[in-house]
Parts: C-alpha cells; structure tokens; sequence
C-alpha cells in the first residue's frame, strides 16, 4: 500500500508499506526518523513512544494500516529547529542519559505529561512514567530531569 | 511474523461477515494484545479486520442512571470520562491499575475483555500449552504457577484472566451488547468469560465472528461508593496478583446492597455471589466482612506456589469494604 501519515506537520506517503508492519518500523527504516527506539517491540519498554493524533502510543504494536490517515509527532518533532524543547534541554543538563536508548520514549512521555499537568507531584511523574523502562539510570536523574523542565517550562 | 491481509471495511456487517466467513480472520482493536501475539506467534490470523473505525467511541448516558460505552471507547478515554469517575470510579481506577499510559491509549473496550491470559506458557510457543495447542499438556500445572487460578480451574488449565477492567464489569452487572451473524445478543459480563473445563482453548462464550459493540452499564445509585484494589510485584505497570472490585450501600450500620468481584484468582472475573449474600442484611463490620470472604474463598484449591493469593484476597476484600463503610457512614 502507499501510506499516507502526517509526522511532524509534514504530510508524507511510503510507498510498497505492507499495513502488517509497525508504524514504528515505517517511521524508522522509510521515512528516515530513527528517533523513536526499537527495544522490546511488545508495549513492555516505552522506548518507541511517539503522539499519534496527540496522546502518547507504544508504536511498536500500532499496524501501518491503522496509521494511515492519521498524525504522528516523533521525538525529532519536539525541538524547535536548533533550540531543544524544554524537556529534552534538561535530559541533558540534569544527565538523565546514559545510552540513551530509553530517552526518546522518555522525552516523549514527560512532554505529554508536563502538557497534561504542568507541575506534576512526584508520584504523578512516576505514575506517568511507569511504562518507560531505563537500564542505565536508575531512574533518580530522569525525575530530576521532569522536575526542573516543569520548574522552568 | 506471518504475513497478513489486513482490511477496514465501511461497516460493521461487513465486518462480521467478513472474519465469520474465514475460520483465520480476526478483528484488529487497539492491537496491544493482538499484535505481541502475533509478534510471538502465539496468534497467526492471515486476515485482520480493523473495527477500531466501525465501534463506536462514544459514552453515552442511558435513562436509567447508566452508561453505555462504545466498543471503540479507549481505555485512556473511558478512564478519564467524567461520568465515569463520578458514578463508577471502581471502573475508573481498575482501568488506571492497568498497562501504561502509551497502551491505554490504545487499547480498546472490547479488545480489553478479549485479551488473552498472561500465562508464561501459553505465550511461549515452544512449551506445552493447553490453551494454545488443546492436548499438549498444561506445563503451569507443575511450573510456575505463582500467578495462576486458585478457583474454578480444572486439570486442563490453571490460567487466569488478565484484565482488570473485566474484574470492576463483573461487579457492576455490565451487559455486553454483540454483533453476531444472527443478528444482535446480550450477554451479562459476568459470564461473558467462561471456566476452563474440558475446553481451555475457549476464554469466553461468544462464537467466531462475533463482536463487540458495546458495553451497558446499568444505573447503580450506590456506584459512587465503589473501589478497585490490586496487588502486584511492582508498584505499577503490572498485572494483578489479586485484584477486588467492590460497591457498597450501607443503612444504619447495615449493608444494604453490595457488589464483589475478583481478579486473579479464576479463569474468569470471580463475582463474589456467596460473599454478597453473606453480607446483605449484615452490621457492615470487619469480622462480618472477613466471614463473607471467607465463605466465598472456602473452596479455593491453590497450587504449590500461589497458596498466598487466598489470604491477600480474603485480606483485601475485607480491607475495601471497611474503607467503603468508612465513607458511606461520612456520607
Ligand atoms: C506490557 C503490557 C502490560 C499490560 N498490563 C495490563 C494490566 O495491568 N491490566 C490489564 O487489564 N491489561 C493490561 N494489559 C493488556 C491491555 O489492557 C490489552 O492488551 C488491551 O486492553 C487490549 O485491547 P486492544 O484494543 O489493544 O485489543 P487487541 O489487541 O486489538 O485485541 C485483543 C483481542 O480482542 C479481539 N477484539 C478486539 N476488539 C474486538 C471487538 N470489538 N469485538 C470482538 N473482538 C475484538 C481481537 O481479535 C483480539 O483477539 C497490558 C498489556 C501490555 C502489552
Ligand atoms: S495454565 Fe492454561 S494457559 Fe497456562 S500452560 Fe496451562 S493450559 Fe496453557
Ligand atoms: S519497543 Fe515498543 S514498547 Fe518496547
Ligand atoms: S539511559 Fe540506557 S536505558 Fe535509559
């Protein structure tokens, strides 16, 4: 099928997409945007987490048939040309990456939340982020992290 | 992954003529269940018909003090619904214990009571299954079992039903509105989910084909004062070891009316028929709670690893109801 999908304000088609395959895999090896990570591939991880008509999705487990139509916004779709959004600015102050592998996922979920809840509780940061799992940082600097984008957002 | 064809046809009968027609056809929800399945070829449809543009997303009120939810009513939105939170908030919070935020706002009404069991074995195609291959054997019975049935279960299969929006259906005597080849049926959520028996392979009542429309959830004036506890290995993002739903309406010290339903401990969402009655007409106290429990959970038959599940269900059922009675005298 020829897949039509919105990402990131831009209206892009794939062509030869078969609807079977991950809106994940499409964004990541046809439409060039490695961006959002594939980890686990079964909803467990949260590392493939992009907005699909604004909420926050495991892509990973969403069909490209089921995409087509509709909008997607990928962690490449957060910053403003060269300036970093607010979130990801304090991943990287607050050294909230290691590998890096969980922090697309991540940036994606505390932006929905900090959108939703502009100054979240602890326990709503952690209860929002309960579907990203980190290997690396044991999670303190990644609360941080959410914690001073919402101070200074 | 096997290929697939997968279609979004214009209408529902379509739809349901479609995968009634083909014994390997499967209707596609949010795809949080399906899909992994599929990934772990556990599920091998060669066609998948998308219903998640056909099922209705809306939350409609019924003249009864109800609710009637779409279908295609996300579990993030359903959640949220403001009706929701005001007259069944047990609905709202067991759907909040469940999954992440990125797979409630996928996953579906009628694919969440579809799930499948999270039965290490049965989703790891390289061991005995019953469930997944009838005739294999059951390889939970004597392995890890922690999760597993203490009630109702039989030789063939010890599995339990995952979701927790089925648990907090079952105590609010939902109606499950179907679409069938025959036309349109109802079916009380309760029994929606059948016990193993002889037939592991078949979770629930309905036929191939049929599906999901919609969800009635009949007016109930204590709904209010209901509640959705679970107990897991982790504080969040896991499926219930022990789960209770429960509403309570309490006179002068005395239960009115109530309504129980557990989760993880059956092949199904265990309502609490004998507990309720136990307690109707009762001094809404501990020891009458902790009685009723125990009447329901007398004939439990844990396995080697899972014996804990009946103290934590007789536990926390009578912890909700006394949190329950608590808020109903403030009332
Ligand atoms: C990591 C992880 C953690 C989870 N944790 C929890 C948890 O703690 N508690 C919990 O309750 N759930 C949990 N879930 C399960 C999740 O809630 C379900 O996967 C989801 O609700 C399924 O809905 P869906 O719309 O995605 O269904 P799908 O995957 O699309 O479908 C599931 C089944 O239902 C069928 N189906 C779908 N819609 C209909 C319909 N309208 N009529 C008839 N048949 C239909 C499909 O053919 C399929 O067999 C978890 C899932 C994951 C991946
Ligand atoms: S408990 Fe049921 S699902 Fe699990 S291995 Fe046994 S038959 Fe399969
Ligand atoms: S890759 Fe999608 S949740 Fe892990
Ligand atoms: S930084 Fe490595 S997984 Fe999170």
């Amino acid at each position: 099928m020829r897949l039509n999908v919105t990402v990131n304000g831009e209206p892009k088609q794939a062509d030869d997409v078969w609807e079977g395959e991950s809106l994940l895999y499409v964004l990541r090896e046809r439409l060039g945007l490695p961006g959002s990570k594939n980890a686990c591939e079964q909803g467990e991880c949260g590392s493939c987490t992009v907005y699909l008509d604004g909420v926050p999705v495991c892509s990973c487990l969403v069909a490209a048939g089921q995409a087509e139509g509709h909008d997607v916004r990928t962690v490449e779709g957060l910053a403003d040309g060269d300036t970093l959004d607010p979130v990801q600015q304090s991943f990287v102050d607050a050294g909230a990456v290691q590998c890096g592998f969980c922090t697309p996922g991540l940036v994606v979920a505390a932006h929905d939340l900090l959108h939703r809840v502009p100054d979240p509780s602890d326990e709503e940061i952690r209860e929002a982020l309960a579907g990203n799992l980190c290997r690396c940082t044991g999670y303190e600097k990644i609360l941080d992290a959410v914690r001073n984008a919402a101070a200074t957002s | 992954m096997i290929p697939f064809d997968y279609r979004r046809p214009d209408d529902i009968g379509t739809a349901v003529a479609t995968v009634t027609g083909n014994p390997r056809a499967a209707f596609l929800g949010g795809g949080t269940n399906l899909v992994d399945h599929m990934k772990l070829g556990v599920a091998e449809p060669e066609l998948l018909v998308d219903v998640t543009g056909l099922t209705s997303r809306d939350i409609e009120r019924l003249p009864d003090g109800g609710l009637r939810v779409g279908a295609g009513v996300r579990n993030s939105d359903l959640a949220a619904d403001p009706l929701v939170r005001e007259r069944f908030p047990v609905l709202a919070q067991a759907l909040l214990s469940g999954a992440s935020g990125q797979l409630r706002n996928l996953a579906t009404t009628g694919g969440n009571l579809l799930q499948r069991t999270r039965c290490v074995y049965f989703q790891d195609v390289t061991t005995p299954c019953n469930k997944r291959e009838p005739g294999q054997g059951c390889s939970a019975l004597e392995g890890y079992h922690r999760h597993h049935a203490v009630l109702g279960a039989s030789r063939q299969c010890v599995a339990v039903h995952p979701s927790d929006l089925a648990v907090a259906l079952a105590a609010l005597d939902a109606v499950v509105r179907v679409q069938g080849p025959g036309g349109e049926r109802t079916i009380p959520a309760e029994t929606l989910h059948r016990l193993p028996g002889e037939h592991p392979e078949r979770d629930t009542v309905l036929e191939h084909g049929e599906l999901i429309t919609a969800v009635d959830l009949p007016g109930l004036p204590f709904g209010p004062r209901s509640r959705y506890r679970k107990a897991r290995d982790r504080a969040s993002f896991a499926f219930a070891l022990v789960s209770v739903a429960a509403a309570l309406d309490v006179a002068g010290g005395l239960v009115r009316d109530v309504r129980i339903a557990f989760g993880g401990l059956a092949h199904k969402p265990w309502r609490a028929r004998l507990a309720e009655d136990a307690l109707r007409g009762r001094p809404a106290a501990p020891d009458e709670f902790r009685a009723a429990a125990e009447a329901e959970l007398a004939d439990a038959q844990p396995l080697r690893d899972n014996g804990f599940k009946v103290p934590m269900a007789r536990n926390m059922l009578v912890s909700v109801l006394t949190e329950l009675s608590a808020e109903d005298g403030a009332a």
